[in-house]
């Protein structure tokens, strides 16, 4: 396998697509959004239960490919407990990593995504669960969709 | 040389490694590759003949005009049409069929009426009539598609109660780009004329596959693009029976279709000129025609059999592995050239980018057909699709690539 596979599907996203952590409805949310891909067909639904503007617990559900799934899964394990504005920055970090391959050092395991940049058909996949959460912070009543992003 | 070998050194792009692999292009359901006749078709235009068709009356406009209207000719016989003023040039398949929605629709649509189509159409077939029929009042119906995994193709008993003389328009496509199901295309035919329906055939997967007879097959309008049979992108047809087109209103008016204009209004030639406002895609058209001689001097009949026989080596050898869920005519049963499969734990878009390091082109995705994905319970699928130029081994090096992607996901 290539070295650019390889960067690609690093341990942590194949664990988190096989295993997605915080996946199913959150019967608690009292926010949530939907994205969908209209060019491939994958969906992402994001559950929030925000207590003012924090996060204080969240779930995914959805279907796609491995690289949708697992950051749609990783990010539920890094936006708990995080305020819209903390939401937002994490946001710009991850996009920086996946349209650069550049990770601050301090990012944990978002970094894990830095190998999407080779494959720039892929970074609309990884920013999928991404842009529900920030719509359903927003409260926005669209759907998600990576079409009316700019990724 | 072998004649395969042959063939497949009239194709310049096939000569190329990708990710350090030799390329195995296997998707030729979304376009074909070009041969060398047709490029040098499009290069001899533009650097001899290329001027302004109808106009003009210095030599170079009447070669122009004389290589296109020749290249109307070309394809009229390509589809056996009774008369080349029944080739209208359009941009494609799409556009074919949103003239037909617009005009044929907005003339001859009133509320209560049906338009008839199936399950399994690409989105280019659907949306179209669904505008139709929300502008008319009309209703859409859908032929069914058979069995959980699509095997059991349309189904013909429904026609009886889904023909009904409201059905004013039956469009179906001839083979299927997501199951490579083949159609009964004049069975189809004779059963909506037999109620007074108008018949469209999506043609864009059969045209450049099989032998192809608008005559025989009984049809009203028949639909094709370039790019799916050799030929350049941005050039299409719309076939029309000549009564059709010349009673059809122009769904665009300009320069070239009109007769007289006053200040006051215009009226229009007949077809095909009545159809093609504004300078038309010259070059694309007379490149299509090249690739109509292309393609009869590898033969439709040896095309047809080769498809065949390699859709039978794919769907015998994919099989075999275990897991995959193949979607369309089962083993054993007549399928095009193509094969759609899926895998409970790896994605479609995960095979695909994977496969790309193997030097395979492949489709992943919904194949603009969501609404059949969705009856199947599928987001996505893979797909395989094989033209003249594959070989068997190619289906070797996607076995293998296949078996190494779900060992890496599943383990
Ligand atoms: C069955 C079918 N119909 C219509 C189309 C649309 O063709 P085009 O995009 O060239 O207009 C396609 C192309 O994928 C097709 O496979």
């Amino acid at each position: 396998m290539s070295a650019d596979l390889s960067e690609l599907y690093q341990q942590v996203i194949l664990d988190h697509n096989r295993r997605p952590r915080n996946r199913g409805k959150l019967p608690t949310a009292n926010r949530v959004a939907h994205g969908n891909n209209p060019s491939c067909g994958d969906e992402c639904s994001v559950y929030l239960q925000l207590d003012g503007d924090r996060i204080t617990n969240l779930s995914f559900d959805g279907s796609g490919c491995a690289i949708s799934q697992a950051s749609a899964s990783l990010m539920t394990t890094q936006l708990k407990g995080k305020t819209a504005a903390e939401t937002q920055k994490l946001y710009d970090d991850f996009h920086h990593i996946v349209t650069t391959g550049e990770a601050p050092e301090d990012i944990s395991d978002l970094a894990a995504f830095a190998g999407v940049h080779t494959f720039p058909a892929r970074i609309k996949c990884a920013t999928l669960g991404w842009h529900a959460a920030l719509n359903a912070l927003k409260g926005d009543p669209l759907p998600a969709t990576t079409e009316t992003h700019k990724d | 040389m072998s004649d395969l070998a042959r063939t497949r050194a009239d194709f310049p792009i096939l000569h190329q490694q990708v990710n350090g692999k030799p390329l195995v292009y296997l998707d030729n359901g979304a376009t074909s590759q070009k041969p060398r006749a047709v490029i040098d078709a499009l290069v001899h235009y533009y650097e001899r003949d290329n001027s302004n068709v109808h106009r003009g009356l210095h030599t170079l406009s009447m070669r122009a005009t004389d290589a296109y209207e020749g290249a109307r000719t070309r394809i009229a016989k390509f589809i056996h049409a009774a008369d080349p003023a029944e080739i209208i040039f359009t941009r494609g398949t799409t556009e074919s069929i949103n003239i037909v929605a617009r005009s044929w629709a907005q003339a001859h649509l009133k509320p209560g009426d049906v338009i008839l189509t199936t399950e399994m159409e690409h989105h280019s077939n659907l949306v179209p009539w669904q505008q139709a029929a929300k502008a008319a009042g009309a209703t859409l119906n859908y032929i069914p598609v058979l069995g959980a995994d699509a095997e059991g193709g349309l189904d013909y008993a429904a026609l009886d109660t889904l023909l009904t003389p409201a059905v004013k328009l039956l469009a179906f496509t001839h083979i299927s780009n997501t199951l490579g199901t083949v159609n009964d295309a004049a069975e189809l035919c004779r059963r909506a004329r037999a109620v007074g329906a108008v018949t469209l055939i999506d043609a864009a997967q059969s045209i450049g596959h099989a032998p192809i007879d608008v005559q025989t097959l009984g049809c009203d309008f028949l639909v094709f693009s370039g790019h799916k049979m050799c030929g350049p992108t941005g050039i299409g047809v719309l076939y029309g029976r000549r009564a059709l087109l010349d009673k059809l209103a122009p769904d665009e008016t300009g320069g070239g279709m009109v007769v007289t204009v006053t200040y006051e209004g215009a009226n229009w030639k007949p077809s095909p000129e009545r159809h093609e406002a504004g300078t038309p895609n010259v070059a694309d058209a007379i490149a299509l025609g090249a690739a109509c001689d292309y393609i009869d001097t590898i033969g439709r009949e040896a095309i047809a059999a080769h498809d065949h026989h390699l859709g039978a080596v794919a769907m015998e050898k994919l099989s075999a592995i275990p897991g995959i869920r193949i979607i369309g005519p089962r083993l054993g049963q007549p399928r095009a050239g193509l094969v759609s499969f899926g895998f409970p734990d790896v994605h479609a878009h995960d095979i695909v980018t994977f496969a790309d390091e193997d030097g395979l082109a492949l489709r992943g995705g919904h194949h603009c057909n969501q609404p059949l994905m969705r009856k199947l319970g599928l987001t996505s699928t893979t797909r395989a699709s094989f033209y003249f130029y594959n070989t068997a081994q190619e289906i070797d090096v996607l076995v293998a690539s296949l078996r190494r992607i779900q060992k890496f996901f599943v383990g």
